[in-house]
């Protein structure tokens, strides 16, 4: 039962809103103790998991591209944009976008967005320009919100649309995992029985997205121009 | 181009915490270059001294030469929606190049590893994205590295917070934390009826994801622990549905944990939020119904198919 004591330490580490990275170091510290490891082969363990999972970091290569393009006014354009067409409020364009994100994935097209690849260059800008167009004075606040919800339409929609792609890692380890167990699923079926909770995804984000619209409008009369 | 970014941060004396950053950059840089031939006790000393200089503060913000937002509105009239095309470029190139680059074999050795294939087609898509807007844009020549510098400061060292959980899942792996949880879990729960089963395996999942992070650590130990037993074997329940309503269940999990970096923390660097769980509060009222949702669906079909 010592290895928990791991979990009591990020637990209280993040409660605690201690630097994640060094609620992290400690807890693995606190997880070797207790399999009875020594200091330097925790040490060792964590250099060579740190080291294999480098490709995770990898994402980080796109930034001097969307700064640069962000430095000839890629955010403005995309506000612009979005202002034109009167249909446009931010609830409905994010909602199109989780749509589409749900289906790419769902192609296995995951990696098509992302957070540093569409959310910050075009979604969010997108979603702000909307809320501008729409309700006028647009505060600090009221942008912050908008912005937490484009990051969560990526999310939502990568998540409960991947799975209903064959090929994906999900659909492979649980099909690993079954056949460890003694059972031989097809990877179909898998994705198949992923479809029912993807739609129910789909309608209560979308419904969520429509209270948006709702709750910036309320505040857009609260705090008035 | 972390090497780069350390040698910008360091030159710029007007960045209040320019050693810090460059020293971050810097040690990222040479993880990146050498890290699979310093050796694993070395890699552990370079983790270290990352985590010790983001733990003490000693990173901060700077603020790179970069455009006004007034100089930006009149280029963006200027460029008009061609601004787009760099940007849609990658995942163009991106996924042409997973379909293709995995397929093109020569005298029967394929040319890079198909397991690479869609990774480094990303890449691939960055780099050309960036060829085509620096031709087209000409920018000054180290305009990619200072913006790059700009956004990279912005996410500080929730950069490699994604990366270190991985390594954590690993040291948890090793300890054995996992099957801990799953003991805890089997012994705790009401396992009587087929509804307790499927709640107590839906819910275990989420729980467990919320601690680990991630839903593949919390998969495994869960489907040996309750589901196979009691879903499959003692209710006869129909293992596929089980499985993939299971994984979702957990994806709930995943959406309400900061120790998802990637999902969570690092878009609300990203997204300049100064509240780095503002993502996961607009999360939860999704995750919760979902999770619900999910049990009942689970109820529903997997004894009947």
């Amino acid at each position: 039962m010592w290895p928990l004591l791991a979990i009591a330490v990020l637990v209280i580490g993040f409660a605690a809103g201690l630097n994640p990275l060094l609620v992290v170091i400690a807890s693995a510290l606190a997880a070797g103790i207790a399999a009875g490891l020594s200091p330097l082969h925790i040490l060792a363990a964590l250099g060579k998991a740190y080291n294999d999972n480098r490709y995770i970091s990898i994402v980080w290569l796109v930034l001097p591209v969307i700064g640069l393009l962000e430095r000839d006014g890629l955010q403005e354009r995309a506000r612009m944009l979005i202002a034109r067409v009167s249909a446009a409020t931010p609830g409905r364009l994010l909602l199109i976008y989780l749509g589409l994100r749900q289906i790419t994935a769902a192609m296995g097209l995951t990696s098509l967005c992302g957070q540093a690849q569409t959310v910050r260059p075009l979604v969010a800008p997108m979603a702000e320009g909307a809320a501008e167009a729409r309700l006028g004075a647009v505060s600090e606040r009221m942008r912050r919100i908008v912005r937490a919800y484009a990051a969560c339409a990526d999310n939502v929609g990568a998540f409960f649309g991947e799975d209903i792609f064959i090929a994906i890692s999900s659909i492979l380890l649980i099909k690993g995992v079954l056949e460890q167990n003694g059972f031989h699923v097809e990877p179909l079926r898998l994705s198949v029985w992923a479809i029912p909770t993807a739609v129910l995804a789909f309608a209560l984000q979308g419904y969520r997205f429509m209270r948006l619209d709702a709750k910036l409008k309320r505040l857009a009369a609260e705090e008035g121009p | 181009m972390f090497a780069g970014i350390a040698a910008r941060s360091l030159r710029d004396r007007s960045a209040p915490k320019r050693f810090g950053n460059a020293a971050f950059w810097g040690l990222l840089a040479v993880s990146f270059l050498f890290g699979s031939m310093i050796g694993d006790v070395a890699n552990g000393l370079l983790v270290l001294a990352l985590v010790l200089l983001a733990g003490t503060g000693a990173l901060g913000r700077s603020a790179p030469q970069t455009t006004s937002p007034r100089e930006r509105e009149i280029r963006a009239n200027a460029h008009g929606s061609s601004i787009f095309i760099p940007a849609l470029l990658i995942p163009a190139v991106a996924i042409t190049g997973s379909v293709t680059l995995g397929r093109i074999s020569i005298g029967g050795t394929h040319l890079v590893d198909p397991q690479q294939a869609t990774l480094l087609s990303l890449v691939l898509g960055f780099v050309t994205a960036l060829i085509v807007a620096m031709v087209w844009l000409r920018p000054p020549a180290l305009a990619p590295l200072e913006e790059g510098r700009r956004l990279l400061d912005t996410i500080g060292w929730a950069a490699i917070l994604p990366q270190m959980l991985a390594a954590l899942g690993a040291v948890f792996a090793l300890s054995g934390v996992g099957t801990a949880v799953g003991r805890i879990a089997t012994t705790w729960l009401p396992l009587g009826e087929p509804f307790g089963a499927v709640a107590a395996y839906c819910i275990g999942m989420a729980v467990f994801t919320l601690i680990m992070g991630n839903a593949f650590a919390a998969f495994p130990v869960m489907t040996a622990a309750i589901g196979v037993p009691l879903i499959v074997h003692k209710f006869g329940g129909d293992p596929a549905i089980m499985g993939a309503i299971g994984m979702l269940s957990g994806y709930c999990g995943t959406l309400a944990t900061p120790m998802a970096a990637n999902f969570n923390i690092v878009p609300a660097a990203l997204l300049e939020l100064p509240d780095r769980n503002a993502v996961i509060k607009v999360q939860i009222p999704t995750a919760i119904p979902l999770l619900v949702a999910n049990i009942l669906l689970m109820y529903f079909l997997v004894f009947r198919f």
